[in-house]
Parts: structure tokens; sequence; C-alpha cells
């Protein structure tokens, strides 16, 4: 009896491990972010050779000094707004291309709105890495190189399909009986979408609008091909490629910068993961 | 729709009149509210895509919009380029690897939350970080941590006695490409994690209970009853997880610019840096074109799973 018990308090003990082993390592570089933000120089750059020297803590006190400089001494706020400015048109235009075209995938088109449902998701699969080419010879036709409106035009290419998709699910789920009760109470369709369903799709549209604008805050590809100055960058370009004072990289002011954006964005990207799976996943499993 | 007159009468008869006029008018909207949407792909994703094509059988530069054909040279130059062949090795290899590493950890790591009794939910929120945090800065990060003289990785290393010598990560080919490997497991087993576990939400519990009732130990029940059944979500996380490394352009570039000595190119990377950088758009859209026949794969085996799953429903 003991050893067992004993047995089951070692089996508990080795799942907590691992459960601990796995967070250590996804958790791992967000602590180095974070301790590299806030230590003071000279005891951040202590070579690795100096063993006596634990790189882990704090040997000195913390300083503000890197987010005072990431503030007061760089572009990112410049970057932070022009990231905003431009999620939030693409925003826009993805909530009035993808909404109507998700509720019509989910209800009005029957056999060939399935067909083309599971089409439109597939073009999310086409990633930058195809596109980004010929993107800059049509970019340099429309003469829109190093300009916010080359990005405002090509991120709804991803974030339509996604959004158009989900929000097919999302339009999927809410009862037809509803909508018929409507009809046969005297509703037009079209008042019926106006006055019944919008109302029922709000938080759908919720969900719509915070993936529009992560993805965009998560570009890299397409900020990097199109926008070369300084002052036009987004957050997730001018911080990796424009924090840097010659050849040197301000590597407080840096991992401040890759916190302090990171952090907010996952955790509003925690609270909506559940409906982006079953999202991505609808197509397979049905969910 | 006004409700038809004198309808004492034709109570029965209304429901269907009704029912198609709507039918009538529900095409004409159905396909009014998705032109729109399916006009902006068509154009900017179509479209795009087919001038990729285009442009990979052209002698066009980014300096000019001039477009003359070049048949074959493009692909005959890039295939006798062994920068290029380097290149399409290094996409497989840092693929294969770290999606056999990924499924490994991901599996692993579902069934270790599923068995949580506290904290699962913590657990959860903070191994998805790396998947939700925006992946350039990531990579930063990674890049310090990395970093030739301050790197905490060999610090610890020496420390525990495991490391005699010293790493210079982004300066050696092979510690580079182990450094690119653990970027993308860590970046893609988060999101391979949460995928499994809402496959294994959908795996009805009393199979497993039978098996327990039938005698299989922990192993075999793990191996002969759980993994199989968990095979079609997992196959759904791998088949994003090829999509999403084997077309990623920025953890290459951000972590070693394609260096040491050009050793660490990805397709993506050389198609940015021929492409964009060098200007050469026929050249690079050659190189980026080779990446298509992973993308029809992975679709056709979506579509085929999708259609199984729906089978088995």
């Amino acid at each position: 009896m003991r050893v067992r018990s004993l047995v089951r308090v070692l089996k508990q003990a080795a799942l907590y491990l691992s459960a601990l082993a796995f967070t250590v390592f996804a958790v791992f570089p967000f602590y180095w972010m974070f301790l590299t933000a806030f230590k003071q120089n000279r005891d951040l750059y202590v070579g690795a050779t100096n063993l006596s020297h634990i790189p882990w803590i704090f040997n000195d006190p913390p300083t503000l000094e890197h987010v005072k400089l990431l503030f007061a001494g760089t572009p990112y706020l410049t970057w932070v707004g022009n990231t905003a400015y431009i999620g939030a048109l693409v925003v826009l235009i993805t909530v009035i291309f993808a909404v109507p075209a998700g509720y019509s995938l989910a209800r009005l088109t029957g056999a060939w709105g399935e067909r083309m449902g599971i089409g439109i998701f597939l073009t999310y699969l086409v990633p930058p890495t195809l596109l980004f080419i010929p993107f800059s010879r049509v970019i340099s036709v429309l003469g829109l190189q190093n300009s916010p409106w080359a990005l405002v035009l090509v991120y709804p290419t991803f974030t339509i399909p996604f959004c158009t998709w989900l929000m097919m699910g999302f339009f999927r789920s809410i009862p037809k009986d509803l909508e018929e009760q409507a009809m046969i109470d005297g509703y037009s369709r079209l008042s019926v979408i106006l006055k019944v369903v919008f109302p029922l799709a709000i938080s759908g549209i919720l969900t719509v609008v915070i993936f529009a604008f992560t993805l965009v805050m998560q570009e890299f590809v397409y900020a990097l091909t199109f926008i070369s100055s300084v002052g036009k960058m987004t957050v997730s370009l001018g911080v990796p490629v424009a924090l840097v004072r010659g050849d040197v990289f301000y590597w407080g002011s840096l991992m401040a910068a890759c916190l302090i954006t990171s952090v907010p964005i996952a955790i509003v990207y925690n609270l909506f993961i559940d409906r982006f799976i079953s999202g991505l996943t609808a197509g397979a499993l049905k969910g | 729709m006004p409700v038809p007159e004198g309808a004492g009468e034709t109570v029965v008869a209304a429901p269907a009149l009704r029912r198609r006029t709507l039918a009538d008018r529900e095409d004409t909207l159905g396909r009014i509210l998705l032109t729109p949407a399916l006009l902006y792909v068509i154009l900017l994703v179509g479209v795009p895509f087919v001038l990729a094509i285009l442009l990979s059988f052209s002698r066009a530069t980014s300096g000019s919009l001039a477009f003359s054909w070049a048949g074959l040279q493009n692909f005959a130059a890039v295939l006798s380029d062994p920068q290029f062949r380097r290149a399409l090795q290094n996409t497989v290899l840092f693929t294969v690897v770290s999606q056999i590493l990924v499924v490994v950890l991901a599996t692993a790591a579902a069934l270790v939350i599923d068995a949580l009794m506290v904290g699962k939910r913590a657990v959860r929120f903070l191994i998805l970080l790396p998947w939700a945090a925006p992946v350039s800065l990531a990579a930063m990060a990674w890049t310090w941590i990395f970093d030739s003289t301050f790197s905490v990785v060999n610090w610890t290393l020496k420390v525990a006695g495991l490391l005699k010598g010293w790493f210079y990560w982004f300066g050696d080919p092979t510690l580079a490409m182990i450094a690119i490997i653990t970027v993308h497991v860590w970046r893609m087993f988060p999101f391979a994690t949460v995928i499994v576990l809402a496959g294994r939400t959908a795996i009805p519990q009393d199979v497993s209970e039978q098996a327990v009732i039938d005698g299989a130990g922990f192993w075999r029940k793990l191996f002969q009853v759980e993994l199989p059944l968990l095979l079609p979500i997992v196959a759904v996380a791998v088949l994003f997880g090829v999509v999403f490394t084997s077309t990623d352009l920025s953890i290459v570039w951000l972590l070693t610019r394609g260096g040491p000595y050009n050793s660490t190119h990805v397709l993506a990377s050389l198609a940015f840096q021929r492409g964009i950088l060098g200007a050469d758009l026929g050249q690079g859209a050659a190189i980026a074109l080779f990446l298509l026949p992973v993308l029809v794969i992975v679709a056709v085996a979506m579509l085929r799973l999708a259609r199984r799953v729906e089978v088995g429903a």
C-alpha cells in the first residue's frame, strides 16, 4: 500500500516537472527580454566567459534607462503609431469584406458555397514567400514603394481569407430557426441579417477585429520588402531592423521593445486562441 | 417580403410560395455579399500568383518594368547554382527536423497538460506565448540569447561543465542550423500543442477507459489506443507546421542573414536576397516557386483529411 502511494506521488512529481520543463522552454526568451530590458549596462555586458558573474539574475539594481531611451531616443513610438494606423485600416477593410462573405458562405450559397469556402481558406496557405516578389512589381506599378498604403493594400490578402473562414464558422453556429422565425414574421432576408443576425454576430466580429490586428502586428516579410525608410516602419520591422547604432544593437532597449510589444499581443491572442484553433481545424475536423 | 393578402384561405400554400421567391433572392444576395471578398482575393492573391509564375520565366528586374521572355533560363541558372541547392537542402532539413521534434514535443505536452489537476490554464497560457508573440521580435530575443560574446547558453553549459571550448553560434554552419531549428521548434510546438489539445477533447473518453478495463498498461494504452486516435489531429498540426516552417523567411533572415558563408539560406531567404536585394525578380520568383510543390501536396493532403474525417463522422 505504501509503495503504491509512493509511486503515485512520484508519478505526479514527474508530471508536474515535465509541465514545468515545457513551460520554462516556452517562457525563457521572454524572461530573457525582461532581464535584458531592466539590467544596467555593466551588469548586462559581461562576457559569458566570466563564470563567476551569473547572467540569470540582477547582479546590480534594475534600471529604467533602456526603457527611457526606447521611448525618448528611438523612433519606437512612431512605429507604434504607424502600426496602429495601418492596423486600423486593415481591420476596417477586413471587416467590410469578410463579414458579408462569411455570412454568404454560411447560409446563402449552398453546395458551391462550401467549395468556395474551402477555396478561400486555401488561399490563406499561399505564403508571403511566394507573393512578395510579384507584389513588389505590383507595388511599383502603383507607385506605392515605401508607402504604408502598400501594406494597407497587401495585408488584407491574408486577413480576408482567414476572417471569412472564421465568420463562416461563426454564422453557422447561430441557429437557423432564429432567422426562419423572423422571416415567417415578415422580415426580408436583408432585414433579418441587419436586425437579427448582426447583433448576434458582434462577438464573432470582435474576434475578427482582434485577429486581423494581431496578424498585422506580427507581419514582417511584406514590411521588410516594401518599407525602407525608418520613419515609416511598423513595430515588427523597425525593432529588429532599425534599432541599431552603426553596427551595434542597443540590446537593452531592443529587448524592452520586444517585451513591451509582445506581451500585450500575446495576452490578447491567448484569450481568443480557442476560436482561432477551431477556425483552423474546422475544415479537417468539422468541429 | 410582404405577407400575402387573404392568408386565411391559403395557409398551406403560402409558405411554399414565400420560400421560392426568397430562395431566388437569396441566391442573388449571396453573390452580392460574397463578390467583394472574392474579387479582392482573386485580384491580390490569384493575379500575383500567376504573375509570380510569369516572372520566373522572364528577365524582369526591379529597376525597370520591362518584361522579356527568358524561357527556362532562370530555372537552369538556379538549378546549377550550388547556393540554391544548399538552400533547397536546408529548407527540407529545417522543416523535417523541426516538425519531427514539434510532433513529439507537442503530443507529450498535450498529454501532460491534460493530466494536470491544477494550473492547466496557466501552463497552457504560458506555453502559448511563443506562438502569439510577433515572430520578428522573438527572433531578436534568440539572436541575443545566442550572441557570440554574451550567450547565456554558453555560460550555462560552461558552468554545468558540458562545454569545453566555445560556441560561436552564428559563426559555424552546424551551430547556426541548430539555432535556427531550435527557434522553429520553440515557435511551432505551442501551436501544435493547442491543436492536439483541441483534438483530444473530441476523442470519446470511454475508449481509453475501456482500454484500462481491458487491462492495458500506460504505455500500451498510449501507443495502441491514444496515439492512433490522435493521428488525424496531429496530421493537421503537421500540415500547418510544414507550411509555416518551409516558407518562413523571418527567422533565418534575422538570425543569420543566410550566413555564415551562405550556409544557412533557405529558399525564402535566398529568394529575398536575389529577388529584392539583388533586384533580379525573375530569379527570385524561380527560387520561390520551388516551394509550390510542397504547398500543393499540403493542400491536397488537407482536403483528403477533411473528407476522410467527414466520412468517418
